[in-house]
């Protein structure tokens, strides 16, 4: 390829940015700034320097998270260290939202307006901020701009808001080893704001109000989550995240902290999240001992005995996967773990990743053991800072420690895992699609057949799993594939994570046995008094009406109901929440979400949104046209889509329509 | 990484190459039993069988892209529906071609399509719409359309997105399956998806060579010749006036086909064959646009 790079130069920043990622560039023909004279006798590159690119999407982040946005002399000179052609590469990075390639301020707000944050008074903060800050998406004094986001994951808090500053990335060795509660932390809330900070927090809070952005040298990069947010915490913020109250410890997002008999979540709340050696004196490790002993068919056998189905909302069968990807005879194996939680409602895999990051990492490394993979690829998504920061020092410890790196636990077995931080696309949570952004395309899904235990992850077979699948493989090898099997039912398996939120008591994550019935889970979330409706499995599933409330909570259970599990969501919805309002708000997070390759999902989305606004206020034969249409082009949505996001953009408003009789 | 894939033409008149026998496939279409190679997919099938399946994004000369949906077929058994043009067949499948459920997809695809493009250059378009009896004005008068205008910065191409129904086809000849020079990717995503060059500036700033691969396989006409735009706009363009001779390009010596479209003695545009084994279709900026010495009288 004859690659055409314009004339566009990075700024001294930009560059900086994407060499602390990429290195500094070794000839003049990958951007170095003096040609020498060897430059003129040969080239390099190449090859060698197109297999970097999946390379591509971290280096869109460093540009972004050092300037805030992505200019044309970033992204050319990122292209041509990468030899990747900068058409493609705009493709890329207009394709996820928490990238911009248009100037904008340093700081993004994130103001979450989805489904649970909706039910809990986001359009009123939304509104009062807007009152404070002006409209969304107009640069305030201070350099900031504050935006509707779809679902933050952080539904138990809700409403929630993200901010994200750009700037230099704190020193590693300053960086603090907790930055939320307190308590959790053990009292560490030392060098917070990073070591060669001069300025406290209290400063730049001054600087930030006085309407002073910092110099980019100067500005640190930093995150806040603030949740439940005001509008005034929100403003606070968006002036000095580095100042924003800590989060709340991860353990407060599970009512049933503490309590016997839980598995998943069982040292969620009990291990300091950032100890190796708490985990380990909690149980940790002891699965992949035992992994060792099985060997990877034993792994794959006790997985399929224990009956083990997917969590991310298909319900695969675990083993079935990975006896698949191990048999094949191509090479290497990749393991990917997904963890681009990205449907509304759910945050199981924050909570998991939060409070017991370890337990996740010695999950992959057995689900690599067993398929016979030597690096796994964890995809995070971008909206969660704190889970990103865990992991980042869970993996690192693990290295340190042997149980991570060449020779894992002196068994032989080579195993490491990379982190691959998602930009703001929920589309990226379809496995194929995930692919395609790690490897540094679009993040469109691919057609299936072939399926990725055959051509996954660069074209190789990969085992792809969801944090809480993965988690769930720990009490398999520990309690062993029967006793794990007892548990549940003879189709569901074992225990279950729910994420329940809406307007209920104690909102949060539920571990249950499969079988309980979706009372039960309300009861102990506090049931609303006046319950309208309850939304299972999230945006992509169904609404059941406060009279099915004994449909068990299992995969069978729910199908013969004629609704879903999905990713677990359970949001309860009172009379308070204005029903036309909801549906709206899901049409418009899949005409947002589209990738947009397949029409029947790129413009079928667009008119359900239409159609939806036409009858906001109206019932009966009113509506009755555009119903039909509705039902219509769901049909062929769900018929004729590539994947799973326009087959299922129509589920929960159809269930509206048909068990809530939301029109009539 | 995943090798680049084949361009392998797959149209039944393209002449192939004779290597060793390939197994047949044994499949019921439409209540019959059919015999296709291995590695046909079920529109080759179709097309050896004389079935009519509308296609929009699949093009002779390329990998399929399937995301037009218009193709979509039953295959027993699957939870949805299949695109014909990119599903291979396999032993024993059972696709019925036909039914009320592709139909009705079909149907929604056309409508779809027809009320937020400008179809009005797609050939065969008004008659499918009219044999699936879409309706895209029942969308409403406010249904959101493309509305974008013709980009004219150069003079030999137009690209008219207003007509764009992102096929992919002009991504994929200028990138990996044809041209390498990956001069146009998709930027954006959901409805606000478009086809752009680098930072979406005007393509004399882009990586684009002219060698015009991308207009020999754009369905709609969103990526046309200037002559032919012009004319158009002057009302002047009639393909039924126009001859088309295929000839041999007398540039270089590789010998590549050029089929000359002329109208009233003039060459209004120049294409190149499908079914040649030198160029496939595909042409440089020479054979594609350097036709004025011909036609330069004085």
């Amino acid at each position: 390829m004859d690659l055409h790079f314009g004339d566009s130069k990075p700024t001294d920043e930009e560059r900086a940015a994407i060499d602390a990622l990429l290195g500094p560039p070794e000839s003049a023909w990958e951007g170095a700034a003096d040609r020498t004279d060897a430059d003129l006798r040969w080239a390099r590159g190449g090859r060698a320097a197109r297999e970097r690119r999946d390379l591509l999407l971290p280096g869109l982040h460093a540009v972004n998270d050092r300037v805030g946005w992505i200019s044309e002399g970033a992204l050319d000179y990122l292209c041509r260290r990468l030899t990747v052609p900068p058409a493609e590469a705009y493709g890329v990075a207009t394709f996820y939202s928490m990238f911009a390639v248009k100037p904008r301020p340093a700081t993004v707000v994130h103001v979450c307006t989805d489904l649970a944050c909706a039910a809990r008074g986001s359009a009123s903060v939304c509104a009062s901020l807007a009152a404070r800050l002006g409209p969304a998406g107009t640069p305030v004094a201070g350099g900031a701009v504050w935006e509707e986001s779809p679902c933050l994951g952080l539904c138990e808090r809700a409403p929630a808001a993200l901010v994200v500053r750009a700037g230099v990335s704190p020193d590693e060795s300053a960086r603090p080893a907790f930055e939320d509660n307190p308590l959790e932390a053990g009292g560490s809330l030392t060098g917070r704001s990073g070591a060669g900070d001069q300025n406290g927090p209290g400063d730049s809070l001054l600087a930030a109000l006085s309407g002073q952005e910092p110099e980019p040298r100067e500005r640190q990069r930093a995150t806040a989550v603030i949740a439940p947010a005001t509008a005034e915490a929100i403003a606070l913020a968006a002036a000095a995240p580095e100042a924003a109250t800590p989060e709340p410890a991860a353990a407060l997002a599970v009512p049933q902290a503490g309590q016997d008999g839980l598995i998943l979540l069982r040292r969620v709340g009990v291990v300091d999240p950032e100890n190796l050696d708490d985990y380990r004196a909690n149980g940790g490790y002891e699965a992949l001992r035992r992994a060792f002993k099985l060997g990877p068919a034993g792994v794959i056998r006790e997985v399929t005995e224990a009956g083990l189905l997917g969590r991310g909302g298909a319900a695969f069968p675990t083993g079935r996967k990975w006896s698949a990807t191990a048999a094949q005879p191509d090479h290497p194996h990749y393991l990917v773990c997904n963890a681009d939680e990205s449907e509304p409602g759910t945050f199981k895999d924050r909570v998991l990743m939060e409070g017991d990051p370890y337990s996740l990492i010695e999950a992959m490394t057995i689900a690599g053991y067993a398929t016979g993979a030597h690096l796994g690829y964890l995809y995070l998504r971008g909206e969660y800072p704190r889970a990103l920061r865990r992991l980042e020092h869970a993996i690192s410890q693990a290295r340190a420690r042997g149980l991570l790196g060449p020779d894992v636990l002196g068994q032989g077995y080579a195993f490491d895992i990379e982190i691959r931080r998602g930009a703001g696309a929920y589309i990226c949570g379809e496995e194929t699609a995930l692919f395609n952004s790690i490897e540094g395309y679009r993040g469109e899904p691919r057609s299936k057949p072939p399926f990725p235990v055959e051509k996954g992850l660069f074209g190789k077979p990969t085992a792809e799993n969801n944090v809480e699948t993965l988690v769930n493989v720990l009490p398999i090898l520990t309690m062993g594939a029967q006793a794990y099997a007892a548990i549940g039912t003879e189709k569901s398996t074992g225990p279950k994570l729910f994420c329940v939120s809406g307007n209920v008591e104690r909102p949060g994550i539920y571990e249950l046995p499969f079988g309980a019935t979706l009372g039960d889970l309300l009861d102990l979330a506090g049931k609303p008094a006046r319950l309208r409706a309850v939304l299972l499995g999230g945006a992509a599933g169904g609404f059941v009406r406060p009279d099915e409330l004994d449909i068990p909570l299992t995969f069978e259970g729910t199908r013969e109901a004629g609704t879903t599990l999905g990713s677990g969501v359970v949001l309860a919805l009172d009379d308070s929440v204005p029903l036309p309002r909801m549906l709206l708000r899901i049409a418009e997070f899949f005409r947002d979400e589209s990738c947009g390759q397949c029409v029947p999902c790129r413009v079928g989305t667009v008119r359900q949104e239409e159609a939806l606004h036409r009858i906001a206020d109206r019932t009966g034969a009113a509506a009755a046209e555009d119903i039909n249409l509705l039902r219509e082009v769901g049909a062929a949505m769900k018929d004729a889509s590539i994947c799973g996001l326009g087959q299922t953009a129509w589920n929960a408003v159809e269930s509206a329509i048909d068990r809530l009789g939301a029109y009539e | 990484m995943t090798a680049p894939a084949q361009p392998r033409p797959t149209s039944a008149s393209v002449p192939v190459s004779l290597g060793l026998p390939r197994r047949l496939v044994e499949f019921t279409l439409d209540e019959q039993p059919v015999r296709v190679p291995e590695g046909s997919t079920i529109l080759d099938a179709c097309k050896a069988a004389g079935k009519d399946i509308p296609t929009l994004c699949q093009g002779d000369t390329l990998t399929p892209k399937n995301a037009c949906r218009v193709c979509v077929v039953e295959v027993e058994g699957a939870r949805t529906l299949a695109p014909a043009c990119s599903r291979k067949a396999e032993p024993a499948m059972v696709v019925r071609t036909d039914t009320e459920r592709a139909r009705h997809s079909r149907k929604i695809v056309l409508e779809l399509l027809a009320s937020s493009v400008d179809l009005s250059t797609t050939p065969q378009v008004a008659g499918w719409l009219k044999e699936y009896e879409a309706k895209p004005d029942r969308f409403g008068p406010d249904a959101a359309r493309l509305n974008e205008s013709p980009k004219v910065d150069n003079d030999l191409y137009v690209r008219d997105y207003d007509k764009c129904i992102l096929c992919y086809k002009c991504v994929d000849a200028c990138g990996d399956q044809w041209q390498n020079t990956f001069a146009i990717s998709v930027t954006g995503r959901g409805f606000d998806a478009r086809i752009a060059v680098e930072h979406d500036g005007p393509l004399t700033e882009s990586a684009c060579v002219y060698c015009g691969n991308c207009i020999e396989v754009c369905p709609t006409g969103a990526l046309s010749f200037k002559s032919e735009y012009d004319m158009r706009a002057a009302g002047t363009w009639d393909e039924s006036a126009q001859t088309e001779t295929t000839t041999v390009c007398a540039y270089c010596g590789v010998g590549c086909n050029l089929t000359l479209h002329v109208q009233d003695n003039e060459i209004v545009k120049v294409t190149s064959p499908h079914d040649n084994p030198v160029t496939h279709g595909n042409l440089c900026i020479k054979g594609r646009f350097g036709y004025q010495h011909v036609q330069n009288r004085d």
